[in-house]
């Protein structure tokens, strides 16, 4: 009788992913593993014929597990600031940080370039100090530039879902440790930390895979001699027709990655925690005292240095002509100069990109909130197998996904290939795994018993779930929302081999300026870029600045 | 659910059906054309077909060449489209093994020279061609004093150290042509030679088109200021720029045996829907209106060589002499081999 419910919730999800994961999947394997008469999978062969494969694996874990790390290491202190203090401009400081997110990797090359290339500010600045014509240091096409930009996008999945969880914390518990006599060091250590834990593993995780996944960076910025499994599986696909290859080596990343998500979303299940006191919330304050001050100065000027000087670089550069500095770039966005039918109107691919991310934030937040909810009850086996599977499409490659669209969508009633729902469908799938992991460390931190409580003095569970859960869980959701958005606003995942008619987005009219030679499509791309950055900052605002006034009221209410 | 995000939701929904239904509304037929990224046409030859033949025409763009005819290939028991424009030469004969073309027998190719026609039995038929070869920055050169490349062979001259950028042939269709260009120039064996030679010249290898001219090219912010593009680059260099340009800043290396020609196809899709309309775009895309409409729309040179072209490419921009030919069943049967010894001389 009990279980009945719980199953309800989950079965959307599962019905979502059915048809629009597994399905595609299925059919795409089946038509590389077993192809038409005439054609044979004997380079299927060359998987197991060289080391060369375990070694492409190899390296896209270990970097993936690095750019965690130094992730986590750099933008942690930052979550603390976040959750703790109050100073101005804060909310405008955490766009920011959500913006890189959105970024197309040859627009990110480009910020990182004007900084640190050989003609960037930093060896400009340096060839004048220290008089020398050769660069000081170059960093293009090393493994340090993978990792600075997977730091540079995945920064904001640690600040914001650790600082949200990190701001529901309950002080009492501090206020015990400390009148107890323990040290600032060791309250962190033996208190803090493991209560952050749920939120830190949920954030590690999805950095985790966003960097084992990586492809753009890796192939860009990485340069040729660095290959990840999905750099591989798509120089396989589309450059060798090497099909039956590229999606061995699919199953090989995604049956790696669920082992991986087991292990992962069981130890998170493990550490999660009971937070609700009665003691309140721990409140976020201005700082006080030079060291409290100099703590969260230091940080915002690292963070700005890290995230805002590339995006500022990026700026100027839509800005800066021949002549000085000049809007002309952003003019010219609005001239069909040569007179195409394909020409992309800015308002089109704003209003287009808009729509697809609306689109797909309802879709990962409804899907999202049900998986969660399911999750969120500790023990069961079908969980413990349900939870790494709902990550799956996060950690599948894009070009595969993307075939398996055209392969198994083709028949009625599902022949929505050329849709434009399909594309929204295909930035949902990436994104309510993000929905799913900010939900979850929080949901888990209400007591079973506080909703007891409140079923027994009556309340009916549409009662409970506003005044027990919501308030607990809304920080979270608003961070699923941003990310749902950004992740469709950058066009992840399997939408980019999604055929679609004439509906272009932002990223796709950037990569459109930058397929043609000559100083005005250059200039464009960059317009577009700032283009995109400001609206999805603005676009973070609005779904953050929602959920602000819905915490002003409940604070009224309590 | 509040009334208000319910609304939003019905708006959102209202929005996603009411393209589909505009489109269901006009009763003209519908012809559907799945093509690449970079295929373009303009307003007028667009609409000029549409008035004709009293059809809609849809375009489908699905990603770069090799994706869009990949997605075709997988499509095939269910095409998503009549007709297919953008198979060039290096995948011609994978989409013709794989079947998915019918022969469209009686267009007139009398306007296209012999050598761009390479599928005799008539499923491929030659649209455009573009010669990728060596861009470089006239200014750079003229500065320093140092006479620009003339051919292949100068880039491994110790004077050119450091100078050139060129593309991953294994992520990027530029980049095989180039050394589809230095096979066909240096032989099988000799390419590799002139390959290591050219690594130990700090040869800088980009993996796609874009990161290597607007990254590393010295026009466009770089520091190199040879790069692998097209012979059009220089034309599209001036095109777009703002004000009034009229000396190409690049120019390209046209020399004999220094450029490979990429021949774009088009074909009618086995399974189309309007195969009668499909056969009519075909037509269309070979009839003059279209082939004067290529050269500033997709940058590349019309198939029919009677066609005009456009001043700026009059001015800034030369087909290559004798380019390297390599035919297409050669290319398939050796890409695998030849990019795997190409990775293994140069990267690894």
């Amino acid at each position: 009788m009990k279980i009945r419910p719980r199953v309800w919730l989950v079965l959307p999800p599962l019905v979502f992913l059915a048809l629009f994961y597994f399905f595609p999947l299925a059919g795409i394997f089946s038509v590389s593993f077993f192809p038409a008469e005439g054609q044979s999978t004997a380079r299927l062969l060359k998987l197991f014929q060289s080391g060369r494969y375990l070694g492409v694996l190899f390296f896209t874990t270990w970097q993936a597990a690095l750019s965690t790390l130094a992730t986590l290491i750099l933008a942690l202190p930052c979550a603390y600031v976040f959750a703790r203090f109050d100073f101005k401009g804060k909310r405008i400081l955490q766009s920011i940080t959500t913006v890189p997110f959105v970024l197309p990797t040859v627009v990110t090359a480009a910020g990182f370039q004007a900084l640190l290339g050989p003609r960037g500010i930093f060896n400009s600045m340096a060839a004048q100090l220290f008089s020398t014509h050769a660069p000081l240091i170059n960093i293009d096409h090393t493994i340090w530039f993978v990792l600075l930009a997977h730091v540079f996008y995945n920064y904001t999945i640690v600040l914001r879902i650790v600082s949200a969880f990190w701001s529901q914390m309950p002080r009492n518990v501090i206020e015990a440790g400390r009148m107890l006599g323990a040290s600032g060091i060791r309250i962190f250590f033996s208190i803090t930390l493991p209560l952050l834990l749920p939120a830190i593993t949920a954030a590690s995780l999805l950095t985790f895979m966003f960097c084992f996944t990586s492809f753009g960076v890796v192939l860009i910025l990485g340069g040729p001699r660095l290959a990840t499994v999905e750099v591989e599986i798509y120089r396989q696909a589309l450059h060798l027709f090497n099909l039956p290859l590229a999606a061995a080596l699919s199953l090989v990343q995604i049956v790696f990655t669920f082992g991986l998500m087991f292990g992962y979303t069981r130890l998170e299940r493990r550490c999660s925690v009971s937070l609700i006191g009665d003691g309140g919330r721990v409140v976020s304050a201005a700082a006080r005292g030079w060291k409290a001050k100099l703590f969260v100065r230091g940080n915002v000027a690292l963070m700005l240095l890290l995230l805002g000087a590339p995006l500022a670089a990026l700026l100027v550069r839509s800005i800066s002509t021949e002549n000085g500095l000049s809007l002309v770039y952003f003019a010219a966005l609005l001239e069909n100069k040569a007179q195409s039918i394909l020409y992309v109107p800015p308002v089109n691919a704003v209003l287009n990109s808009l729509t697809y991310a609306f689109a797909a934030t309802v879709i990962a937040l409804l899907l999202g909130i049900c998986s969660a909810a399911y999750l969120k009850t500790p023990g069961g086996k079908t969980a413990g197998l349900l939870d790494p599977l709902l990550m799956l499409p996060l950690a599948t490659s894009a070009v595969t996904l993307g075939f398996g669209f055209i392969v198994a969508l083709d028949a009625p009633p599902l022949d929505i290939r050329t849709s434009p729902i399909l594309p929204a469908i295909a930035h949902a799938l990436v994104a309510f795994p993000f929905v799913i992991r900010s939900l979850l460390p929080a949901w888990r931190s209400i007591p079973p018993r506080l909703r007891e409580a409140a079923a027994v003095l009556g309340a009916s569970p549409p009662i409970v779930w506003r005044t027990v859960d919501w308030p607990v869980i809304r920080r979270a959701m608003a961070v699923g929302a941003v990310f749902a958005f950004a992740v469709s606003m950058g066009e992840f995942g399997a939408s980019v081999f999604v055929v679609r008619p004439d509906t272009p987005t932002m990223p796709l009219a950037i990569f459109r300026f930058l397929s043609h030679p000559g100083p005005l499509n250059y200039g464009r791309a960059m317009a577009m870029s700032t283009l995109l950055m400001l609206i999805t900052a603005i676009g973070f605002m609005l779904i953050e600045w929602r959920t602000a006034r819905a915490r002003g009221t409940a604070h009224a209410a309590a | 659910m509040k009334p208000r995000y319910l609304l939003s939701v019905l708006l959102f929904a209202a929005a996603m059906v009411s393209p589909a239904a505009a489109a269901a509304a006009e009763d003209r037929p519908v012809v559907t054309l799945m093509t690449h990224d970079s295929f373009a046409m303009s307003e007028a030859v667009f609409k000029t077909f549409e008035n004709h033949h009293n059809a809609t025409l849809k375009i489908l763009k699905s990603g770069d060449a090799g994706a869009a005819l990949n997605q075709a290939i997988l499509s095939r028991r269910h095409p998503l489209a009549d007709a297919f424009f953008g198979v060039d030469n290096t995948f011609l004969s994978r989409a013709l093994d794989a079947g998915i073309f019918v022969p469209h027998p009686a267009p007139d190719l009398s306007g296209v020279p012999r050598e761009l026609q390479l599928d005799p039995q008539g499923r491929l038929l030659p649209i455009d061609f573009g010669d990728v070869c060596l861009n470089y920055d006239r200014d750079w050169f003229a500065e320093r004093g140092l006479a620009p490349p003339s051919g292949l062979a100068d880039l491994i001259d110790p004077a050119y150290r450091g100078l050139t950028v060129v593309q991953n042939p294994a992520t990027s269709s530029p980049g095989l042509a180039f050394l589809l260009t230095t096979i066909g120039t240096f032989g099988e064996n000799g390419c590799l030679d002139f390959w290591r030679r050219l690594r130990d010249n700090d040869v800088y290898v980009a993996n796609g088109w874009s990161d290597a001219y607007y990254g590393q090219f010295s026009r466009a912010g770089g520091t190199r200021p040879i790069v692998v593009s097209y012979a059009s680059s220089p034309a599209a260099e001036v095109f777009y720029s703002k004000g009034e340009v009229t000396r190409a800043p690049t120019a390209a290396v046209l020399g004999p045996g220094s450029a490979f020609r990429q021949i774009e196809f088009a074909g009618i899709l086995d399974g189309a829907a309007r195969p009668d309309l499909a056969r009519q775009l075909i037509d269309f895309m070979l009839a003059p209106a279209f082939q004067k409409d290529i050269p500033l729309q997709m940058w590349v040179f019309p198939a029919v060589v009677e066609t005009p072209l456009p001043e700026i490419f009059q001015r800034h921009s030369r087909k290559a002499e004798q380019p390297v030919a390599i035919a297409p069943a050669e290319i398939e049967r050796n890409r695998e081999e030849w990019i795997e010894r190409w990775t293994e001389a140069v990267l690894r």
